[in-house]
């Protein structure tokens, strides 16, 4: 058994000793969540809006190599500097590269999901590279050493008195102080000042126009906005699959994205980037990272779809009961079940099995990825590649022995039910994870089959 | 109309009455039902753990004892959802398409193809329906709070033909219940709060009893519901819709 394959199991179990946080925790969620029904709900089109996005990444994740090249063509003409990364660590290199090409030693970086997934800080750090995220909860998360819980709402998981206590000291508020109005005033001063330093900007990408070669970042707090354009040295990190073919599409995906994400019309700042400011450098780093896999894997490639607004997570009710850091993965919950295990099958082996399959996640997704439906199937490769425990393997093994073969499922049943009338100690205790906190149902004297065979002549 | 009656297996070994009330109500209503000895499982607890490869005999034994029925109806969405999008048999690939066309949950039988319109049943009784979610969104027996689309609910339809039966609402319509299959046990921590949470919406709108179209989410809440003594009982909706001639079945 690898080490990793219990995981969400036990930290969701962990996570489970706090019952009353677990209830803040899917109160908080399912607040976004009704909100986000809400705002759908005033959009009469709605699911024709859905409908077409989905499409529209069809195309543009179907001819993903002519768009990816005519972006570049066009950003080159735009003034940019194109970089392309197979993975993780060629992305980190060539960020790392250009930071110290402009001694750059001290920087600010707005939220992005690809570089947690490239773990991007840790390499800077090690690098002796100080930098500072600028999103709101992710400055939190940053302050804790911890990643985020999830992709919108990176802080979700703490508690304002908790982002008190670390504000007190970390940037020396007054203590016992949780009053959100004044803790982001004083992150505000605190970033400005980080801003003002910066000679370089990280931001991330929502959409990448092949059309014009342009980006647009979504942020609610501008601090994209202001890294970007007090910073001599601008880095912007995408995944390849950011492209969408024109910037009409904008028009279908901008109204999808903020109303999924959070229940707002739209974001504060959807902001476009196209060309460098005279004297700034505009660098765009173009990340595989294992797309091309899953574009080859035709049962999972339409995850790729994906425009991180983390609307599976908010509805997901494994995910608002267990916590975004027991999927142990950049990208928690639904979505991230099925993006993992194309990363790596052995260390994310159990986040598929991490869901009732209930399917609202494909309901709410605003790209139509069927989100459950993949979860089905990644159990059957994770089985198939050998990433279950044999315990596992043999118990189903024994199950499909009995359920094949009509006698011995009769005899299994009637031997059964009898041990548990004889004997309730044998699977009522504490061993049996049902019994636990269940009662096992009360087993009748005789099944549905053996009353059939008795009454079916009256 | 000749009907073959599926019993899933959870339901013939521990919850025969809903068996028995989803024969009796399909009679009742003037279907020919038999049901075939020799049933055992639809192959669901297999495959949902990645082992859908070792369901191949649980296929065959299903199309050989379904193959030649008009209708196949069950009283579980979730089994018959798994048949819908799993039954496979390329030694029987013909009748394996024909169960998939012709299998039906109890509840969409009724209004669809039975074409229900009114029931004698009487049960008066503040009920909570619980909309298990491979029924609701997997068979579309209900349309899903996360859709922009007109509502409707194929089980509600017929509970409110039933004399006395006070529906209550809840403050979310169609959470899951947490059972999932293996998940019951593999995730037991969150399982078990997703099933309190949903039991307690249903307690504290005044349901004296939670109804469904899935015994297996039935199951889990009635195992919460029972260690917690909450006195709050759950029953199958063929139970509930067959109730006028329940206890003459029982006698």
């Amino acid at each position: 058994m690898n080490r990793q394959t219990a995981d969400h199991a036990t930290l969701a179990d962990k996570f489970n000793e706090d019952e009353p946080r677990v209830d803040w925790h899917d109160q908080t969620l399912w607040w976004v969540r009704a909100k986000r029904d809400k705002m759908a709900w005033s959009i009469p089109e709605w699911e024709q809006l859905r409908e077409t996005a989905s499409a529209i990444k069809l195309n543009a994740l179907g001819n993903l190599h002519d768009y990816l090249v005519q972006f570049e063509q066009q950003a080159i003409q735009n003034g940019a500097i194109v970089h392309w990364a197979a993975d993780a660590e060629e992305h980190n290199q060539i960020v790392t590269g250009i930071l110290k090409k402009h001694g750059v030693h001290h920087l600010v970086k707005s939220k992005s999901m690809l570089t947690e997934e490239c773990h991007l800080n840790p390499h800077l750090m090690a690098n002796g590279i100080e930098v500072i995220d600028t999103d709101l909860g992710e400055r939190i998360v940053q302050l804790a050493k911890e990643p985020p819980s999830h992709i919108v709402l990176p802080c979700i998981h703490k508690k304002k008195e908790e982002i008190g206590e670390l504000f007190h000291e970390h940037l020396g508020t007054p203590a016992g102080n949780a009053d959100p109005q004044f803790l982001t005033a004083a992150a505000r001063q605190h970033l400005r000042k980080e801003f003002l330093q910066a000679k370089a900007a990280i931001t991330g990408v929502n959409f990448a126009v092949a059309e014009t070669g342009e980006m647009v970042v979504c942020t609610n707090e501008g601090n994209a906005d202001m890294g970007a354009h007090l910073a001599d040295v601008h880095i912007a990190c995408m995944g390849i699959e950011k492209i969408i073919p024109q910037r009409k599409h904008l028009g279908v995906f901008l109204r999808l994205l903020a109303r999924s994400a959070t229940g707002q019309p739209i974001t504060t700042y959807s902001s476009h980037f196209r060309q460098p400011r005279p004297g700034q450098e505009l660098h765009i780093v173009l990340v595989d990272n294992g797309r091309s896999r899953q574009l080859g894997r035709e049962d999972f490639r339409n995850s790729l779809k994906c425009i991180r607004c983390g609307a599976c997570m908010n509805t997901c009710p494994v995910y608002r009961r267990s916590g975004g850091h027991s999927y142990h993965t950049a990208v928690a919950g639904p979505i991230g079940a099925i993006l993992a295990p194309n990363l790596d099958m052995k260390d994310y082996a159990d986040l598929p099995f991490a869901s009732t399959l209930c399917g609202s996640c494909s309901n709410v997704c605003p790209v139509k990825i069927d989100i459950h439906q993949q979860l089905y199937k990644w159990r059957q490769v994770l089985v198939k590649e050998g990433y279950t425990t044999a315990a596992k393997t043999a118990g189903m093994k024994a199950m499909s022995g009995v359920l094949s073969t009509p006698a011995v499922y009769r005899t299994a049943g009637k031997m059964g039910r009898w041990v548990m009338r004889a004997f309730p100690g044998m699977v009522n205790n504490r061993l049996n994870p049902w019994y636990k906190q269940r009662e096992m149902p009360a087993p009748p004297k005789q099944s549905f089959s053996q009353w059939y065979e008795k009454n079916k002549k009256s | 109309m000749k009907v073959g009656l599926f019993i899933p297996c959870y339901i013939d070994q521990f919850y025969p009455q809903v068996g028995i009330a989803t024969l009796q109500l399909l009679q009742k209503l003037g279907c020919e039902v038999e049901f075939p000895q020799g049933q055992t499982c639809c192959g669901q607890p297999m495959a949902n753990s990645g082992y859908e490869h070792l369901t191949h005999q649980c296929n065959s034994l299903f199309i050989k004892n379904f193959a030649d029925y008009d209708y196949i109806v069950g009283p579980s969405g979730s089994c018959v959802l798994h048949i819908k999008d799993h039954l496979h048999d390329p030694a029987a690939e013909t009748a394996a398409t024909h169960i998939r066309e012709r299998i039906y949950e109890l509840t969409e039988f009724l209004t669809d193809v039975l074409k229900v319109e009114k029931l004698t049943a009487r049960f008066p009784c503040k009920v909570g329906l619980h909309q298990s979610c491979h029924g609701q969104r997997g068979l579309a027996l209900a349309q899903m709070s996360e859709l922009v689309a007109a509502p409707f609910s194929k089980p509600e339809q017929l509970l409110r033909m039933v004399e006395g039966v006070e529906l209550v609402p809840l403050d979310r319509q169609d959470e899951c219940c947490g059972f999932g299959g293996t998940f019951c046990v593999t995730e037991e921590a969150v399982s078990v709060k997703m099933g309190k949470d949903r039991v307690a919406d249903h307690v504290k709108h005044g349901a004296e009893v939670i109804t469904g179209t899935d015994v297996s989410c039935l199951m889990h809440m009635e195992g919460i519901l029972r260690r917690q003594h909450a006195g709050v009982k759950v029953m199958h909706i063929a139970e509930i819709l067959n109730q006028n001639i329940h206890e003459q079945a029982n006698s």
